[in-house]
């Protein structure tokens, strides 16, 4: 039995009555770390003597006044596009390998207030760019689950290290699935907020109409915390939205009655498993019995999601990617002679294929003669997505269909075929076209693997989103069930 | 008919500045053709009278007051850069 097999409410509890220390708790990380990280690689730099003085600080504070909040002492991870000022931010790129951040992310200021203490940087594929974790420029991050998995991704490392017990908990970022569809493969609680409900400044920015940061828990309570304290407006992310954070907590009452749900056919049809397809009709059984209703409708647009995605994301990757030039920070390539060839030479040598390739296919879609019929055709279609979603919360709380077509996939299983890596995110990729928050609990197995329910609301209402996921949680106990490492 | 040719994408990862190799030219010329192939379904979807969205909320022009800030040091401007002389940063040659 670890701690971390507690909720962030009972930890904290256990810190005030003296039962434990903030040290315990990093200790719990670190060595837990020890015993599993050879197996999981989950981690690309970790923090420990940071980490330990900063407990060890906390602990003298524990019950004074300025002592404050639920967070307090809690051991986190942070994924490795999340810039920490003094400690090594990476993306997983080899352009990165030795970048030394001068400020910290918004979320890191935020949590700093909070008082968690970071444990290290967490895996990922390079620059967000991937399905796996296998695009990362250094390491393979493995499924707790089965070893010969891989964890999804591109937040790999942020789900892995949760399930496998090496953190408490971990923010990840999600583009096109991102933090969802680890989530899922790894059995754990990932949140994709609505846009701009927190700030992107200091994430390093892949496709910035659609990157949000989340977190991943174990329980849907632990999420709702640390959601609530990252979250917010900022003035230096001009899209970060200006509303009220609300407690989500509060909206934890189980109480789901009159609940209208929808179930879009397309989430249901061709090509995702039938254990998948079982485990949803299964989840709303459940829900059912809790007083909620669902019917079946349509996303008419589903199917153009992908195709948009790409063009978008790639068009604006190819835009935000351009910073990594050699010049001012990262990698340069010691072989030019003249400065054209340094920028390409460096880019080239830095950056992994599937970057490249992206980069390529968005400076294709933004090129001369091609932007009307590739990324302004994209950015049309887009707004027929958003405007499906509309529709349906016309009449409806939530969609409810899965996370992930599949369960975890082999590593290397979906190497050869960028297209059918593309496809894992068929289900997660129009939530984020859209704009509007989404969730993957656990709601299942299927061979050993675990299962997500991904759980879409409207715009801003979290509160709702995590309401359903929490009763859905308490009703069952696929959340409690443990990887064997 | 291929969508984009080998001599396309060199073009391409010219103004991506990517010093692609032939070999990566014509994997690329083959990959980007079957995506882009793909992404050609968008062309069924009736879009005439759509208009394009760029941010999923309505949020435009976001101002703050003009008001003047002390810009980085020099060192940490500096700590990253591959190569400094003189506090500046170090290229090679621009104009030969």
């Amino acid at each position: 039995m670890s701690l971390f097999d507690q909720k962030v409410s009972d930890l904290h509890e256990l810190l005030h009555k003296k039962e434990i220390t903030v040290s315990d708790l990093v200790e719990t990380s670190y060595k837990r770390i020890s015993e599993v990280e050879g197996k999981v690689q989950a981690f690309l730099t970790l923090d420990e003597e940071n980490a330990r003085n900063k407990a060890k600080a906390l602990d003298e504070r524990i019950g004074q006044a300025d002592e404050k909040g639920l967070l307090f002492g809690m051991p986190i991870g942070i994924k490795d596009n999340i810039v920490t000022k003094n400690l090594r931010t990476t993306c997983a790129s080899k352009i990165l390998e030795n970048f030394d951040p001068i400020y910290d992310a918004t979320v890191m200021g935020k949590l700093h207030q909070a008082e968690t203490v970071t444990i290290g940087k967490l895996n990922m594929d390079e620059f967000a760019m991937g399905s796996s974790t296998e695009n990362s420029g250094f390491k393979d991050t493995r499924n707790p689950w089965n070893l010969d998995r891989v964890p999804g991704g591109s937040s790999g490392g942020s789900a892995a290290a949760v399930a496998a017990g090496e953190v408490l908990f971990s923010l990840g970022s999600d583009t096109g699935g991102s933090i969802r569809q680890p989530a899922s493969f790894c059995g754990v609680v990932g949140m994709k907020p609505t846009y701009g409900l927190v700030s992107r400044f200091g994430l390093v920015a892949f496709a910035s109409s659609l990157d949000q940061i989340g977190p991943v828990t174990r329980t849907v309570e632990d999420n709702a915390y640390l959601l609530k304290a990252i979250a917010g407006h900022d003035e230096m992310d001009s899209t970060s939205a200006n509303v009220a954070v609300p407690d989500y907590v509060s909206a934890l009452s189980g109480d789901i009655k009159g609940l209208k749900i929808a179930v879009p056919k397309e989430y249901l049809g061709e090509g995702v498993k039938e254990e998948v397809k079982q485990s949803v009709l299964d989840a709303l059984k459940v829900l059912e019995k809790l007083g909620a209703s669902w019917e079946e409708v349509s996303l008419p647009h589903s199917k153009y999601a992908l195709s948009t995605y790409y063009l978008l994301s790639s068009s604006e990757a190819s835009a935000n990617l351009s910073r990594f030039d050699g010049v001012r920070y990262g990698y340069r390539s010691p072989d030019a002679q003249n400065l054209l060839d340094m920028y390409k030479m460096t880019r080239e040598q830095g950056f992994g294929d599937e970057v490249k390739r992206r980069i390529m296919l968005g400076t294709f879609a933004l090129s001369s003669g091609y932007y009307d019929a590739y990324y302004k055709k994209a950015q049309k279609v887009r707004t027929l997505i958003k405007k499906d979603f509309e529709d349906i919360f016309q009449k409806y709380d939530v969609i409810i269909g899965p996370t992930t077509p599949t369960p975890a996939f082999k590593i290397g299983e979906n190497l050869a075929d960028p297209m059918t890596m593309y496809v894992n995110d068929i289900l997660t990729i129009p939530v984020n076209l859209a704009g509007v928050p989404g969730i993957s609990v656990p709601c299942g197995f299927s061979e050993g693997l675990p299962l997500g329910l991904q759980i879409i609301g409207k715009h801003f209402d979290e509160s709702l989103v995590y309401k359903v996921a929490h009763a859905f949680e308490q009703a069952t106990d696929y959340h409690k069930q443990k990887p064997q490492l | 008919m291929s969508r984009i040719s080998t001599d396309q994408v060199k073009h391409v990862a010219n103004l991506a500045r990517l010093a692609i190799t032939e070999e990566e030219a014509n994997t690329l010329t083959q990959q980007l053709d079957k995506i882009i192939t793909f992404a050609e379904q968008l062309n069924e979807v009736d879009t005439d009278h759509v208009e394009p969205t760029s941010h999923v909320l309505e949020i435009k022009n976001v101002m703050r007051e003009d008001v003047a800030k002390p810009g980085l040091p020099n060192e940490e401007v500096l700590k990253n850069a591959p190569e400094h002389q003189d506090g500046q940063i170090k290229v090679p040659p621009i104009i030969e």
